[in-house]
């Protein structure tokens, strides 16, 4: 599909709980440093296809690469080694309500290695800089914070990793317009200044088009449109169209299921 | 429908389940034994568990010891054998009422609390974000709950057993006319190692039925905030009810020795 080689190639993924079959056989390229978002209805399953990439939900069918290596049915070792590579933003920031933000930040740095909590301290401020949020954060605890600066947090705990392959599950949903594109500005910054792959999923079209090299439509559990986000106008793909336009006449029909 | 269809379909369901529940144990002992420790849990879990129930244990125990001197009197008055009041208590208390009693209010006080946490926890994508940041949940989330129920339950019930005693031997001699000279030593006489360590062994038991119980259902929790309501419910309801069933294997096991 692309020219850069896919650092994520996922071929004829199937995933089902009990009769709902949310993804029916999907194939998507993620080409090595570049954004791909992928679109689509709520429910649709995107969400699960992350996890799916994780390995935190075990795909029944179909096949995932990171690297060439294959994430469906690997081994718990080999799943942790994968892992590695990741940083994931979640969709409701996922921080631990247990721990102050700066052990929150500097968790999976902590898991990896054996650093003494002035070190940790020191990272999380740095990361904590990085989304811009002052270092007296640090020590809130995460009920403390707004959403926006949840959502940063927890972007601040996926980049700490400095991972090769971040996700971002909608990172801007629930935020006013100013801090969305905030948002949107760090994730590209990080991104870049990282070299790193980058695969989000959003409704927020503002956002597809300031983050997105490349755009994926589901629907029904299958990619129906890919191409680069300058297409995305001129896909010539009513669903994409009806999508993208936010109209509720078309061929995605809503309420039906 | 054809009812006994519907039976069928009920104990496959049920099988299934313990099926599920034993393999989350085994898996949560494995991993957890295999390390990487985490002290720091561990630690955090024997004083909830062990350390916060003592009130709420000890204030059972001494009730229980006081109505037991009560009822057995009255009881063995019947036909002359008041002097068996001290060594019905401790037997009684050691061997069923501390374990089984102290089992309940910790399914209450901790397995509720465990299935919340775990559940908020599962709903807000924290389990899913510990995993993405190189943490196994069964090893940090599960395994120190289990060791923590297992081993501190015998601990609350040692504590309980003497409080219990402590409160028999005040309505003996305060109300019932023993001298504390003869209540003590009437405990003592017929109390063997035994009736200790078979209560401490079922204390055991149930502490890891407790916590695996709270762990499970708040691990597997689905839905938002109905769904963590009714997890923490069934935590508490089937530890309960498991309890009551392990004791009588356990007694059986035991019996006359
Ligand atoms: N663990 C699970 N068990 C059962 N069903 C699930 C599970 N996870 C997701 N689903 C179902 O899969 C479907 C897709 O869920 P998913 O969270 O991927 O949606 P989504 O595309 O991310 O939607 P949104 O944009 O609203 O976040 C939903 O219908 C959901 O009910
Ligand atoms: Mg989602």
């Amino acid at each position: 599909m692309t020219e850069a080689p896919a650092k994520i190639a996922i071929r004829g993924l199937q995933k089902s709980f009990g009769r709902k079959h949310v993804l029916r056989g999907l194939d998507l390229d993620v080409p090595a440093g570049s954004s791909v978002v992928v679109i689509g209805g709520s429910g649709t399953g995107k969400s699960v296809l992350l996890k799916c990439i994780l390995g935190i939900l075990q795909a029944d069918q179909g096949s995932i690469r990171v690297d060439g290596s294959e994430v469906v049915g690997a081994s718990g070792r080999d799943l942790e080694g994968i892992r590695h590579k990741f940083g994931m933003l979640f969709q409701g920031g996922a921080l631990f309500d247990s721990l102050p933000v700066w052990e929150n930040v500097t968790f999976g740095v902590r898991a990896r290695q054996r650093i003494g909590r002035d070190e940790a301290r020191r990272i999380a401020v740095e990361n904590l800089g990085k989304v811009g949020l002052a270092a007296d954060v640090a020590d809130l605890m995460p009920a403390e914070l707004s959403g926006g600066m949840q959502k940063r947090v927890g972007l601040a705990r996926a980049v700490a990793l400095e991972p090769e392959i971040l996700f971002f599950d909608e990172p801007t949903t629930g935020l006013d317009p100013i801090m969305a594109d905030v948002i949107n500005d760090l994730i590209r910054s990080l991104t870049r200044a990282m070299g790193a792959t980058a695969l989000s999923i959003t409704h927020d079209m503002a956002s597809v088009r300031k983050i997105a090299d490349y755009v994926a439509m589901l629907y029904e559990g299958r990619v129906i449109w890919y191409g680069r986000v300058e297409d995305l106008d001129r896909s010539g793909n009513d669903f994409v169209d009806q999508f993208i336009h936010g109209r509720a006449e078309g061929p995605i029909t809503v309420g039906t299921r | 429908m054809n009812p006994l269809r519907r039976i069928g379909a009920g104990l496959l369901d049920f099988c299934q389940q313990i099926g599920s529940i034993a393999t989350f144990a085994l898996v949560s002992i494995g991993r957890g034994l295999a390390g990487p420790w985490y002290p720091a849990q561990i630690l955090r879990q024997m004083i909830d568990i062990g350390y916060y129930s003592l009130p709420v244990v000890g204030l059972t125990a001494i009730f229980t010891g006081m109505v037991l001197a009560l009822q057995s009197y009255t009881g063995f008055a019947r036909f002359e054998a008041e002097s068996a009041v001290a060594t019905i208590v401790v037997v009684s208390l050691t061997r069923e009422l501390g374990p089984v009693l102290a089992g309940l209010m910790v399914a209450g006080r901790v397995g509720a609390a465990m299935a919340a946490e775990l559940g908020t926890m599962r709903v807000t994508e924290q389990i899913d974000a510990l995993t993405t940041l190189s943490t196994d949940p069964h090893r940090y989330l599960i395994f120190p709950r289990l060791l923590g129920g297992t081993l501190m339950l015998p601990l609350l019930v040692l504590v309980a057993d003497i409080i219990g005693v402590f409160g028999g031997f005040v309505v003996g001699t305060s109300k019932l006319g023993f001298s504390p000279y003869t209540y003590i030593d009437q405990t003592l006489q017929y109390l063997e190692t035994q009736d200790v360590v078979v209560g401490l062994v079922k204390a055991a038991v149930f502490g890891f039925i407790v916590t695996l119980m709270g762990c499970w259902n708040g691990y597997q929790s689905r839905g938002g905030a109905q769904g963590v309501g009714a997890a923490t419910t069934r935590a508490v309801v089937t530890a309960s009810i498991m309890i009551l069933v392990f004791d009588y294997i356990l007694t059986e096991i035991f019996f006359s020795r």
